[in-house]
């Protein structure tokens, strides 16, 4: 076992309302049944009587029932179940006997509440098993004093403690109480990753029951006595603002009970990239009912003008920036031709190696590519949405926020709270992806309900939400390579750059691979709104990066798996440079393993196949599409994925995400895209925005998980963007034709 | 304003709303059954998705003065005890990521089983593509339908 230093607070919880203690019942272990047959046989176990906060992370019931607060959001990644799971593993309890709980923000008792950069399970990994393992000493330490034994003597398996000298045996719950009032424990032993019962095992979605059946569990399901519910009317364009608006039709409407403008932060507001909103001002319209403010917003006359340039002060993570919104109403159609031209010029040179000039002059074959990308929007099923009461001297939010902590301050400054008195709790989300880091709406719907003194839903439409911005900028590379008269690949050359951020990551592979590298990049300013879309920049440059490396390995006569492999091997072996962020032994294991597990070596077997793998948020991950041509329409049948994530939690699930990341990445590269007229959005809604569908969807997906001892890392973004080059790859097996922007759809319609 | 009586579940309920309402928000906002979504709001998303009589159908475009006599039934009124052969099939795949869409996706699939008790993989893939689920659980979900029809 291996000592560590605990670090956990005794803080008492926030006392939760949804288990009021003694004598009710209720079903759990539905959920826990492995065998679908014991699915429809509900276990009622009695609630305790009491319960007994051990950490700020678990109490344990009179009955040895366990309740776990997880303290981070939900947004589809299952954190919601595998954080839990950590912590009932040290605990050594059985799964059966654990309830799950959300746990509200709270910064003093939790680090990282974010759902953001794949790091909820790797950034809480020490502390998850410190609070189990904690409890589980404590539990061990009040039967020692109980039974007057030495506590090193005392076992803890599966929510029972036993003294085998003695005979002395008791559960959880029994020492429950007395437990409590012991000193937290400085160090503790975890256990060995052989000793793991819970993690590295696959447990049911612990909402899964309640998802099923309709049971209310997202923001906008929340309701309370007295709410009413609030709807915005920002500019129909980027770049507009509100000049002026006639509400009286609207107001006279039924169940209407106000309409105002709202400026959402004050212009000295010093703001961070998670707080923006393109339209700082909107129309609030707020009514009884959710059907009645929309309709009432159509009733609105609203006299939009073109706004000025703005520069606005930015805080992110500590450097301080200006980020400058230029005027003007922008088109998708001069975007691009801005993108080729600063493509065509000498970019920022953020690295080189050796003497790339020198090789290409010297190459016997140059190789050149060009690939793009759209902007995109994020579409969560559920629009964005949040629930606020904001009273003289409290603020209650709650609703699907991936960024709790961060949005606090902004709405404890524009309520003039002090930030104690804002207390923010998350519903379980329909999806994230990326768009709810930013909570502009939280402010908004605060300062609603503060301003009309109740309590207020705020509810996005679908067109609200995908017109709002917020979305993937679009981007623009062009690979060149440079191969010698035997075919060796001598030097590669990237420049890439994206409205309004680079995708470049200079220190990825293929950089420490190739003697003569060059890495440039440009970007252009936009007033459109962007922020983080699963995955961000690597979602578009893996593929891109992936779909050239095919190319390269074909006019280099070499198989596409051995090309990326041979480079590896040079990385591990003899790496260029020393800023090199990817450990080429891991990524050239996941090829490996796909590579096998796809029986790649064995030829194509009538499919039409193609390869590709990338390393982001601390994860391997290769993947083989199969396309096979079925009455001229190419149609994807089989996607294998291998991984590398360290250790896996709840392997079922994981490999749910990762079954996600693969139809979400076809589906954006195949089909989806935000154009812009005029500076409006031109899809507001599923009629004109593109979204894969369930016939579109790879007929079968395997995934497989490199086994090893590492901490875990980063798995809910990982598996979204190699796939994007895996797709062009087999498309041109298929097909003939390459892809080189996206969406492939809009190059030539290839898709059944 | 006018009143309806709905039949909604197996009960009556009585409503008086604009006869224009969608029953989506008849259902959330007024019945405060909130098992049914709203994605879309015209009829491209699938997530609101309830039957009228045996037929699956997108609740945002259904106004509630069209509703007459016909049975409704939504998600929290599929099974007694959650324990509908699509409900049952969908955990025993674990199907959910943010679980937002699936009321309507598993609303789709026991209207497909109903009138088509084994469907193939192509007549499910038909039946639910109007159905959207952005964390791509489509493979999950044709796995699940299976599951269901063959229970």
């Amino acid at each position: 076992m291996a000592s560590i230093k605990t670090k956990i607070g005794r803080r008492a919880f926030i006392k939760n309302t949804s288990l009021a203690s003694g004598g009710l019942v209720l079903g759990f272990s539905f959920l826990n049944s492995c065998k679908p047959k014991q699915v429809a046989e509900m276990a009622v176990q009695e609630m305790p009587k009491e319960w007994f906060e051990i950490n700020g992370y678990l109490k344990i019931g009179d009955n040895g029932l366990v309740t776990i607060l997880s303290p981070n959001p939900e947004i589809g990644q299952n954190v919601r179940t595998s954080m839990p799971m950590i912590v009932a593993d040290e605990l050594e309890i059985d799964w059966k006997d654990v309830l799950v709980e959300q746990a509200p923000l709270n910064t003093d008792l939790y680090s990282w509440q974010v759902a953001g950069g794949s790091r909820s399970i790797s950034s809480s990994w020490q502390s998850l098993r410190m609070a189990g393992a904690t409890a589980r000493q404590m539990l061990k330490e009040a039967a020692a004093k109980a039974w007057q034994v030495p506590v090193g003597e005392i076992s803890a398996v599966a929510g029972k403690l036993t003294h085998e000298v003695s005979g002395n045996s008791a559960g959880y719950g029994d020492m429950a109480s007395a437990a409590s009032q012991i000193a937290v424990p400085e160090e503790v032993d975890l256990k060995e990753r052989s000793e793991f019962s819970i993690i590295g095992t696959s447990r049911k979605n612990v909402d899964g029951r309640k998802i099923v059946t309709g049971q209310p569990l997202f923001g906008l399901d929340v309701q309370r006595e007295g709410m009413l519910i609030a709807t915005l009317a920002h500019p129909p364009a980027f770049g507009m603002q509100l000049k002026s608006f006639d509400a009286d039709s609207a107001k006279q409407m039924p169940g209407i009970k106000d309409v105002f403008s709202l400026k959402i932060y004050d212009d000295d507001f010093k703001r961070s990239a998670f707080h923006h909103t393109a339209f700082n001002e909107v129309i609030v319209v707020l009514g009884e009912s959710t059907w009645q403010v929309m309709q009432a917003k159509k009733a609105l006359k609203v006299e939009w003008e073109n706004a000025p340039e703005v520069s606005v002060g930015m805080s992110m993570f500590g450097n301080e920036m200006k980020v400058n919104f230029p005027a003007g109403l922008e088109n998708s159609t001069n975007h691009r031709l801005k993108m080729e031209e600063l493509n065509a010029r000498k970019g920022k040179v953020v690295r080189k190696d050796g003497n790339p000039e020198a090789a290409f002059k010297n190459a016997s074959k140059v190789i050149e590519r060009s690939y793009s990308a759209p902007f995109l929007a994020h579409n969560t099923m559920e629009p964005m949405n949040f629930f606020a009461n904001v009273t003289d001297d409290h603020a209650e939010l709650l609703g699907p926020t991936q960024t709790p902590e961060w949005m606090e301050p902004a709405i404890a400054e524009r309520l003039g709270l002090p930030i104690e008195k804002v207390d923010i709790m998350m519903t379980r989300q329909g999806g994230g992806f990326g768009r709810r880091l930013y909570g502009h709406f939280m402010v908004e719907v605060a300062a609603i309900s503060q301003k009309v003194k109740a309590p207020v839903k705020l509810v996005y439409s679908r067109e609200d939400d995908m017109s709002q911005g917020i979305y993937r900028p679009s981007y623009y590379a062009t690979y060149r390579a440079a191969l010698d008269a035997d075919n060796n690949l001598t030097a590669l050359h990237v420049k890439t750059g994206g409205i309004p951020e680079s995708p470049l990551f200079a220190n990825r592979f293929p950089a420490g691979a190739l003697d003569n590298y060059l890495a440039e990049d440009w970007t252009i300013e936009s007033n459109i709104t962007t922020g983080a879309f699963r995955a961000p920049r690597s979602n578009f440059i893996a593929g891109a990066e992936q779909s050239f490396l095919d190319e390269v390995a074909e006019a280099a006569g070499k198989d596409p798996i051995e090309l990326r492999l041979e480079l590896l091997k040079r990385a591990q072996e003899n790496p260029v440079g020393e800023r090199n962020d990817y450990d080429a032994a891991r990524y050239a294991g996941v090829l490996e393993l796909v590579k096998e597990k796809s029986n790649w070596e064995s030829g194509n077997q009538g499919m039409n196949r193609g390869v590709s793998a990338y390393f982001c948020h601390d994860s391997y991950v290769a993947q083989v599409l199969d396309i096979a041509m079925e009455k001229d329409k190419p149609v994807v049948q089989k996607v294998t994925t291998a991984i590398d994530c360290g250790i896996v939690i709840n392997p079922d699930a994981a490999t749910n995400l990762a079954e996600g990341g693969v139809v979400d990445g076809i589906g954006h590269a195949m089909y989806s895209a935000i154009t812009f007229k005029d500076g409006a959005p031109e899809q507001k809604n599923f009629d004109k925005y593109r979204l894969i569908r369930h016939s579109e969807a790879p007929k079968s997906i395997e995934t497989h998980f490199v086994q090893n001892d590492i901490d875990p890392t980063g798995l809910g973004e990982p598996p979204f963007p190699p796939i994007m080059g895996a797709l062009a790859n087999a498309l041109y097996k298929a097909t003939g034709q390459r892809h080189y922007h996206q969406p492939f759809i809009t190059e030539k319609q290839v898709l059944g | 304003m006018a009143t309806f009586n709905l039949k909604i579940n197996g009960e009556t309920k009585e409503i008086d709303v604009d006869p224009s309402t969608p029953m989506l928000w008849v259902l959330r906002d007024h019945i405060k059954l909130v098992g049914t979504k709203y994605g879309c709001g015209i009829a491209q998303c699938g997530a609101c998705t309830i039957h009228l009589g045996d037929n699956a159908v997108r609740s945002c475009q259904l106004p509630v003065s069209a509703v007459g006599e016909q049975e409704i039934t939504t998600i929290e009124g599929l099974s007694e005890n959650g324990d509908h052969p699509v409900q049952k099939a969908w955990l025993e795949i674990d199907v959910p990521q943010c679980g937002y869409c699936q009321a309507g996706q598993i609303m789709t699939a026991s209207a497909l089983l109903k009138r088509n008790p084994h469907p193939s993989d192509t007549e499910i893939e038909t039946a639910m593509n109007g159905n959207i689920c952005r964390c791509g659980t489509y493979t999950r979900i044709k796995t699940a339908v299976k599951t269901a029809a063959e229970s």
